[in-house]
């Protein structure tokens, strides 16, 4: 790469977009370039960062509204909304450990990753579901808005959501609208000591089918030391009126005594492992020639993906979404990757290969392949998009 | 009125060549015959809840299953034949209008409950399933399917997940995109393909988000995976009544700002205050400019909780009567007046439109004011009640059907009110769609350019424009569909 553009307003974006059309010059397009590492290395002429449009443009807390444009880093967002006891719906993970970068995710990065914390397992809870307005420029390089600043709005295509989890393929993201909502009053985990995986996310079912509103629900096979948890372990955290905790605790309680000892975590340990768990931390630290894959599945066919995994290399696994969610930290072999590409067949689901060797990462599918008839549709969607392939191209598939 | 695409005479031609080779991909079977080309039989289909708009189609097709979906859209590929989609036909915008030389697809007899699992926490069903369908197969376990439009009753999942429906309920649970894991999608080209299913997130593009709402255009769901959601331990209502829409206005944001999300926060104003309870004697109060319900969950001891801070929230705007319900059978009549809300309206007017905007909660007192000042301005009386919280309106404007003159004032005021809603920052649709009758207002909302780039997406999924033309998109734009004014 020949270097790093970072135009300062939305008029540059395009025109850099612009100009890598006429150059034949690929970009590659990022925020802050936190996960850089992540789905296949790009091949690109020019890097395109959006660092440079920075700054909340509407904030407007009795209509649960946000605006801010796409280089603002998140934690600049949670301290605006915390001000107003509000909160981003999703929990953007912070993947700054996980990768080894220096810099905050910016709300531009997360949007284009759909990348959500704990809080998913709500209806309303994926960070796509709470795009209510997105402007990206195009391959075209045209700026184009989707959405706007309303909570319901289905007038036309839903671009947003086909922007949102594109990671930047088909659009530059340059600003946007999110839902956000009040922070609950307080917040407290119970965890189950369980004998096995299977266990624990019955136990999982099994709150997050009550009436008690549970807000995260993942399984550590090693448990937590800091709180001083045995493996493997089941943690169920419920967000809420804080007086309407002490009811709705031992009522869970209840429901999940028959799954085994249930210890209550409260207060600021509470907050910290749930940060950890969105964070993928407790995988531990991963080595430069370790890969880190993410498994979405069924809830109740988690713990099978994980006997495939741990059967076919040494691994490092975490549960979250119920049980639906696999992280996988192991060996970053063609092997290894088989076996997660196996798994997720297996069980009707998906994989995602998060982290890896760069040899790796450019010489696998990181992702499922599509069937034939949905390859032609993407490649046409695609070219519909960003004609000329200028943007991340091969960024989440070969040639693509 | 409204354009439609002058019909292909070579297809309208091929008409008994096209019916016989249907009947062949769907035969007559226990449920009697798979298509139906009598011109009688085909009046029911010649509308859909847009009942101002008719015209009947080519042919109706009623399959049982995706293989015969896929077959029939295979076969009209081939031949160059309009598709428009059908669900229970309730859509209020006209998604399911037929076309003259167009096979209307039917899905109502593909209507099986397939999976419930409560572990995983959804539920397996055909596209011809109603909303309530769903709820109603899993109550009994405590859970439901959370989206509930007005029409539940009726209308199906396929259409809900074609129009993205919300419902009274969705400030909390979110609308059918949200409560979506996975549907069977059948391309024009007759390709069966599988998005999501039971797990979270696509790995790829979100294929599911862009079909969720995209009105019948990228292809036919025959097949949808939902979340089911466990119940609440109990729900209650109140009701407030005000001053005025502003007064009312401001409740509604005293509420957010105080951190509660209610379940539900419907607003009515007083020509709907009027109306229902006329219709329903919920006891509603007469003396009001406008009046909200609110309702919450939890147990018993949360409901109390949440209600009196509600109730000292609105105590702080001068209201004229608060009532909290104190048991379930008083919250039922709360709602009652509300929920008969249409059928209200239709007793005082011979006729109404339900228009569909949203607007950012903040202008509602604004809008209010210049919807009344427009309805002065037309003749025509409107009466207001919606989703307060997330600011869906849904005007009901009355008029005379039967006289032409005040049906087009009535799709003017409309028109007015939805330009009204984007010039504040909302949009055309909050959750009944584009179809036809806000087709030619998209540009009210979208720059051409960004039209283009939704066409182009259009096009990458249905390259020669078969899958419900003319919906949508305005006419003009698309050379593939020259237009004609409908008989």
């Amino acid at each position: 790469m020949s270097g790093l553009l970072a135009p300062a307003d939305e008029a540059g974006v395009v025109e850099a977009v612009r100009a890598a059309v006429a150059d034949h010059a690929p970009l590659a397009v990022e925020g802050h370039g936190t996960k850089r590492g992540m789905l296949r290395p790009v091949q690109a002429a020019r890097g395109l960062s959006t660092r440079g449009l920075r700054g909340i443009t509407l904030y407007r807390p009795a209509e649960m509204v946000l605006a801010a444009r796409a280089g603002t880093p998140v934690p600049e967002i949670e301290a605006a909304l915390a001000e107003h006891g509000q909160m981003l719906i999703g929990e953007p993970p912070d993947f700054s450990g996980l990768f080894g970068t220096e810099e905050p995710a910016t709300l531009g990065g997360i949007v284009a990753t759909n990348l959500t914390g704990p809080r998913r397992i709500f209806a309303t809870g994926a960070t796509r579901d709470q795009v209510l307005g997105i402007r990206a420029v195009t391959g075209h390089a045209e700026v184009v808005r989707s959405g706007g600043r309303v909570h319901k709005d289905v007038t036309g295509l839903d671009l947003r959501k086909l922007l949102a989890g594109s990671h930047g393929t088909l659009g530059v993201l340059t600003e946007i609208t999110l839902k956000v909502l009040p922070r609950a009053g307080g917040s407290l985990t119970l965890a189950v000591a369980v004998e096995s995986l299977e266990r624990g996310v019955a136990a999982l079912s099994a709150g997050l089918g009550s009436p008690f509103g549970v807000s995260g629900a993942a399984v550590l096979p090693e448990g937590d030391v800091g709180n001083g948890l045995a493996g493997p372990v089941a943690l169920l955290r419920l967000e809420d009126v804080a007086a309407f905790l002490p009811h709705r605790s031992g009522a869970l309680r209840g429901v999940l005594g028959t799954f085994g000892e249930v210890k209550v975590v409260e207060g600021e340990a509470s907050v910290a492992l749930w940060r950890a768990i969105r964070d993928a931390l407790p995988l531990g630290a991963i080595g430069a020639e370790e890969a880190v894959w993410r498994l979405s599945v069924r809830p109740t066919l988690g713990p099978k993906v994980a006997a495939v995994l741990k059967a076919a290399f040494p691994v490092r696994l975490m549960l979250d979404w119920g049980g639906g969610l696999v992280w996988a930290a192991g060996p970053g072999t063609a092997e290894a990757h088989a076996a997660v590409m196996r798994a997720a067949r297996e069980a009707g689901g998906t994989f995602t290969l998060f982290r890896g060797p760069d040899a790796l990462r450019a010489s696998v599918a990181v992702l499922p392949e599509e069937p034939a008839p949905l390859a032609a549709i993407a490649a046409r969607v695609k070219a519909a998009m960003d004609p000329a392939g200028v943007l991340n191209p091969g960024r989440m598939r070969a040639g693509g | 009125m409204i354009e439609l695409p002058v019909p292909d005479r070579t297809v309208l031609a091929r008409r008994d060549e096209i019916l016989a080779a249907l009947r062949a991909i769907v035969p007559a079977g226990a449920r009697g015959e798979g298509v139906i080309g009598d011109p009688i039989r085909l009046k029911p289909y010649e509308t859909d809840g847009l009942s101002a708009y008719r015209q009947p189609p080519l042919a109706v097709v009623l399959p049982e299953t995706t293989e015969q979906v896929a077959a029939v859209l295979r076969y009209c590929h081939a031949n160059n034949i309009r598709i428009v989609p059908r669900g229970a036909g309730t859509s209020l915008s006209g998604g399911a209008l037929p076309l003259e030389d167009g096979v209307v697809i039917g899905l109502m007899r593909m209507n099986r409950i397939l999976e419930v699992d409560y572990a995983d926490r959804l539920a397996v069903v055909q596209a011809g399933v109603t909303n309530i369908g769903i709820t109603q197969a899993v109550a009994a376990d405590g859970f439901f399917y959370a989206p509930d439009p007005s029409s539940q009753l009726a209308c199906m999942i396929g259409g809900n997940v074609m129009m993205n429906s919300g419902g009274a309920h969705c400030l909390k649970y979110g609308v059918t995109a949200n409560n979506l894991l996975g549907v069977k999608l059948v391309t024009i080209e007759g390709e069966v393909i599988e998005l999501g299913g039971g797990h979270l997130d696509a790995a790829g593009y979100d294929w599911l988000g862009l079909i969720t709402g995209s009105e019948g255009q990228l292809g036919i769901v025959t097949e949808v995976t939902v979340r089911i959601l466990r119940a609440a331990e109990g729900a209650r209502a109140m009701l407030g009544a005000f001053r005025s829409n502003e007064v009312a206005g401001q409740v509604v944001d005293a509420i957010i700002a105080s951190g509660i999300i209610p379940v539900a926060l419907e607003f009515m104003d007083r020509p709907a205050i009027h109306a229902c309870e006329a219709f329903a004697n919920a006891g509603y109060p007469l003396d009001a400019e406008a009046m909200l319900i609110i309702e919450v969950e939890g147990n018993e001891e949360e409901q109390s909780y949440l209600l009196s801070q509600l109730k000292e929230i609105c105590a702080r705007f001068d209201p004229i009567s608060l009532r909290v319900a104190e048991t379930a059978e008083e919250s039922i009549a709360i709602w009652k007046g509300r929920k008969g809300a249409f059928g209200a309206v239709g007793r005082i007017s011979p006729d109404y439109l339900c228009m569909d905007g949203t607007i950012p909660t903040g202008e509602l007192p604004n809008v209010l004011k210049r919807m009344g000042e427009m309805s002065d301005a037309y003749g025509l009386k409107v009466a207001n009640i919606f989703h307060a919280g997330d600011g869906n309106l849904h005007p009901l404007i009355m008029f005379d059907a039967n006289d032409p003159e005040s049906f087009a004032k009535a799709e003017a005021f409309g028109a007015d009110i939805l330009k009204l809603c984007v010039e504040v920052g909302g949009c055309l649709t909050g959750e009944h769609g584009v179809g036809v009758e806000k087709r030619d207002l998209m540009p009210v909302q979208f720059l051409a350019h960004e039209l283009e780039q939704q066409r182009r997406v259009k096009s990458a999924f249905d390259p020669q424009w078969l899958l419900n033309p003319a919906k949508v998109f305005p006419l003009a734009g698309n050379p593939a569909l020259s237009p004609k004014v409908a008989a």
